[in-house]
């Protein structure tokens, strides 16, 4: 449409009811996005079986029972037991502690050093921000995958390996995103206006440019919690992760592939639990990123 | 005369001489459309150097001798001695580094120290199988994606558009690791269509192809889930444009339009989006190879891992984090190609 | 005597809000039409719906005849032979309504092709003579350029290239000089002026500038909150506005004009500001902004014509314009 040519004169009521509506229908927003509802609601539900995990399941998932290996679901083992009797059930919720943990501690490494990074990149034009991008470069050629491959040669295969290779590999990420979306803050108008008052650069990036792009960020780290869940579980499967007793869901699906033929479900369990874990949180962070196109829009 | 014809910077061309000017006019066009060219290959030589020296850091900053590893922990000190100076590992680290690098650059991968053979060998033969597996996955991934994506933009707002969003959302979610013992349980422990695991070689190519099925498909799903989402937002951006609505305006119906202009500019963020998932296929492979047994990249590194033959380590990390970069950069120079708008730019 | 494009209470909805409400107007063979309206006013709806290109989730009914051709009920098939060929349409950004990877030439010549079945190189050839028509110095070497090479107003004059190459018979141009540079407007609008002279097509111009449109039309139409509200010729609606919209319209047109010598002075606009869509009031929708607004304005006024003119208010201006020397009615 076309720019405005009569000046628009002042609002010419703010009744502050309209205000409060306004604000009940920024709330009703969220609530109405089907992405955030339901990927919230089934992250909403890991946490809650990690947490209550720590202090109860309903069998000790470690376990072992040989006389009861290899049972069918029944009312008191609700997903049956593993091939040493251990309860599916009992180790599906102990292992949601592990997704969260490698989730958590590795998206937290990721941004402690990618949004830093990438804010520097954005503020300082010239070495600085060369030097953060030929960084970016060369961790561009370490996929999680390989990183954590690198990782557990030289030190051994551990929970902190896979930790250590996802938090890295997604650093690139973060300087990237945290990047091109800090420059566009940085070169709007009102930010030219604050240089122009007066204000230093480190006050800018904190009053302006951290609460722009925080949303965009929040969206990134929980489409990265899911990566993170699923590449977890794909090291742990290889045995490059969790060390075997523990369970965790990439280790429940290793020790299932010698049951394909007799006990699917052992497969099933896990799969489900990984599948419902992931979809939860790009859930989650693709609702965030559409509710912030739309406030964009509107 | 406006300013409007002497606004933008055609570079003016002098009447007269103008045969000369055209050329020089060429010339400055072929280096300007060069030189970036060469900036871009030069970072990536640096980050290429950047990744071996941390991959070569990584692998040799813990202590312990592979000399003791490769004779056990019978061996007397002095066997050990004879063994590291002969592998060159009393060496400093920086000539070890420059010895490998060296040897890389010209193609000699090392002698593995765990089964003595030619390292390049077995990658060699290693990637008779992770190299069709990547390809047809790829191919999988494309047959899935590019239909249902633009099926998704097509129908977008209605039922059927959203069922087709949902279904690509929740195959992203899906592990390879999970489609892969999915398929295994359904079509060859059930139906028995196809073999579980292992790789006959390529001396029978239709077992082979059989052996491959399997794995291409566990790895091609999720990516086709993946890309379909890209060419879905990217058919949408289309069908949104400004010129594909010109283009209407000019009389064509909306499918010869998005032919005609849309596909070809949706095409330059799909570019990427290939290169990207090539990368991860390759990586990806690394998993799936391991769930099928296949003797590939994936299994020879994960074998090396367990055995801790970390030169055959170093040599395939390199090698992927190189394909990694090398894919990057096509990436990077095929934009350049596809949209007139980046050429000469940095 | 049949108008050649005749809309009859043509509006546009997207789901339940009435972006455009009952617009009825006529634009005969040859007649140069303005409409008028702030941004929000339902202008650019009005000509997407004539074409038929109104975008994802809005619908259109009532009546768009082309000829003696209902366009709103024909099929797709049958209105994408008419775009482009019997009516035309010149867009407001030429930066983004040109497809940044292809040629100009190529895009130029691209109606005849659809149209006239013109192979490449012919079509090439005569992108080439519609790009010397719309005043390129050396056609050849621009037609081989990409849209981000030319300047804003190279590729107006582009655009109104590619609309003229079937000789339509009705141009819509929607605010085809708003988006370009002052020094730019008027050479873009002497040149459509004299195309459309040339080629004795229809022309709709659509702009929030009633300086633009006296300079090209003949009549004007002013629409407010999706309702066509005045409607009359050149000289009727500048000398003598009868809706206080037109007249706030007007002033403001006139301010903006002789601002540039009065540098300081608090420019006059229209009070309030244009409801988003459907926030409208019920009734009149100017009401809320109007100093003419009286009882019988909560019920929409109808649309009253006197010979060539027509008004929808309950409360006209009457004798004292701004630029005064009208006569009561």
């Amino acid at each position: 449409m076309s720019s405005a040519v009569l000046p628009n004169a002042p609002a010419a009521r703010e009744v502050p009811a309209d205000e409060a509506f306004a604000d009940l229908e920024r709330r009703g927003r969220w609530l109405r996005n089907p992405s955030v509802v339901i990927g919230g609601g089934i992250v909403a539900l890991v946490v809650l079986s990690a947490i209550v995990s720590i202090f109860w399941t309903p069998y000790d998932p470690l376990a072992v029972n040989p006389a009861h290996a290899l049972a069918a679901p029944s009312w008191a083992h609700w997903l049956g037991t593993d091939e040493y009797g251990r309860d599916e059930f009992s180790r599906l919720m102990a292992s949601s502690q592990i997704a969260l943990f490698v989730g958590a501690l590795s998206v937290l490494i990721a941004t402690a050093i990618g949004i830093p990074a990438g804010l520097l990149a954005a503020a300082r034009e010239g070495a600085i921000s060369q030097v953060v991008l030929r960084v970016t470069d060369i961790l561009y050629g370490f996929p999680a995958l390989l990183a954590a491959v690198v990782l557990a040669a030289a030190f051994g295969a551990s929970k902190m390996t896979v930790v250590l290779a996802i938090g890295i590999a997604y650093i690139p990420v973060f300087i990237r995103v945290t990047r091109s979306n800090a420059l566009v803050v940085l070169n709007s108008e009102y930010v030219l206006a604050a240089r122009a008052y007066g204000r230093r650069t480190f006050s800018i990036l904190r009053r302006h440019v951290v609460p722009n792009i925080a949303t965009t960020i929040i969206a990134q780290m929980s489409l990265l919690f899911s990566l993170a869940i699923l590449a977890e579980a794909a090291l742990d499967f290889l045995g490059l992760g969790t060390v075997a007793p523990t369970a965790s869901w990439g280790t429940m699906l290793a020790s299932s592939q010698d049951y394909l033929g007799s006990d699917a479900l052992l497969t099933l369990w896990p799969s489900l639990a990984i599948v419902a874990c992931v979809l939860g949180f790009s859930l989650l962070g693709d609702g965030i990123s559409e509710l912030r196109e739309a406030r964009r829009r509107s | 005369m406006s300013a409007d014809e002497s606004q933008p910077s055609p570079h003016r061309l002098p009447p007269r001489g103008e045969a000369r000017g055209r050329l020089a006019s060429s010339l400055r066009g072929a280096v300007s459309a060069l030189l970036p060219l060469a900036r871009r290959l030069a970072t990536m030589v640096v980050a290429l150097f950047g990744a071996s020296v941390l991959v070569f850091v990584v692998l040799n900053v813990l202590p312990g001798s592979p000399a003791q590893v490769i004779l056990g922990t019978q061996a007397t000190p002095a066997a050990v001695r004879q063994l590291t100076a002969q592998l060159g590992l009393n060496k400093p680290l920086v000539s070890q580094y420059f010895d490998w690098m060296g040897g890389l650059v010209h193609g000699n991968f090392g002698i593995s120290y765990i089964s003595h053979q030619s390292i390049g060998g077995q990658i060699g033969q290693a990637l008779t199988v992770t190299g069709p597996l990547v390809l047809f996955a790829l191919l999988i991934g494309l047959i899935i994606g590019l239909p249902l994506g633009l099926a998704g933009a097509l129908r977008n707002g209605r039922v059927s558009g959203s069922f087709i969003g949902a279904m690509s959302q929740l195959g992203m979610a899906v592990p390879s690791v999970v489609a892969g013992l999915l398929l295994i349980v359904v079509l060859t422990v059930k139906l028995h269509v196809f073999p579980t695991s292992g790789f006959p070689g390529w001396s029978d190519p239709w077992q082979a192809l059989r052996a491959l099925v399997l794995p291409s498909f566990s790895l091609g799903m999720v990516e086709g889930a993946i890309m379909s989402r890209y060419v879905r937002a990217s058919i949408l951006e289309q069908l949104r444009s400004d010129y594909l609505r010109t283009a209407r305006s000019k009389g064509l119906r909306v499918g010869q339009a998005l032919r005609r202009h849309g596909f070809r500019n949706a095409a330059i963020p799909l570019v990427t989006v290939v290169g990207l998932e090539l990368a991860s296929l390759v990586v990806g492979a690394i998993v799936v190879e391991n769930v099928f047994s296949l003797p590939g990249l994936g299994l020879l590194l994960l074998d090396s891992v367990n055995n801790r033959d970390l030169i055959t380590v170093q040599d395939i990390a390199m090698l992927v984090a190189t394909t990694v970069l090398v894919l990057n950069l096509l990436v990077d120079l095929s934009y350049r190609l596809l949209d007139p708008r980046l050429k000469g730019t940095a | 005597m049949t108008a050649l494009l005749s809309v009859r209470g043509l509006s546009v909805s997207s789901g339940p809000l009435e972006l455009v409400r009952d617009v009825s107007f006529d634009v005969d063979a040859g007649e140069r039409v303005g409409l008028i309206g702030e941004s929000g006013s339902g202008k650019s709806l009005t000509a997407l719906a004539v074409m038929g290109l109104l975008g994802e989730g809005l619908s259109a009914s009532g009546s768009v005849r082309l000829g003696d051709e209902e366009l709103l009920a024909a099929s797709e098939l049958r209105q994408c032979e008419l775009r482009g060929d019997a009516i035309a349409m010149v867009f407001q950004e030429p930066m983004s309504a040109l497809n940044p990877t292809r040629r100009i030439g190529d895009q130029v010549g691209e109606t005849l092709r659809i149209h006239r079945h013109l192979s490449r190189k012919a079509a090439e050839r005569a992108a080439v003579d519609l790009l010397a028509r719309v005043e390129f110095t050396e056609p050849e070497r621009y037609a081989r350029m990409y849209p981000h090479e030319l300047s804003g107003g190279q590729r107006q004059r582009a655009m109104i290239a590619s609309a003229i190459a079937c000789d339509p018979g009705v141009i819509l141009a929607d605010e085809p000089t708003t988006a370009l540079d002052v020094t730019v407007q008027r050479r873009v609008l002497e040149l459509l002026d004299r195309l459309v002279d040339e080629e004795g097509c229809a022309l709709l111009l659509i702009a929030h500038d009633l300086a633009v449109v006296s300079e090209v039309c003949d009549r004007v139409i002013t629409m407010y909150g999706g309702r066509v509200v005045e409607s009359g010729s050149v000289s009727q609606i500048i000398n003598e506005p009868r809706h206080p919209y037109t007249q706030a319209l007007l002033a403001t047109s006139k301010a903006l004009s002789v601002s540039e010598s009065s540098l300081g002075s608090q420019l006059p606009s229209i009070p309030g500001t244009v409801p988003s869509a459907g926030h409208f009031p019920h009734g009149c929708p100017f009401q809320d902004r109007c100093d003419r607004r009286v009882e019988a304005c909560q019920v929409m006024p109808e649309m009253v014509e006197t010979g060539r003119r027509a008004l929808a208010c309950w409360n006209p201006v009457v004798g004292a314009t701004p630029s005064s020397g009208g006569e009561a009615a």
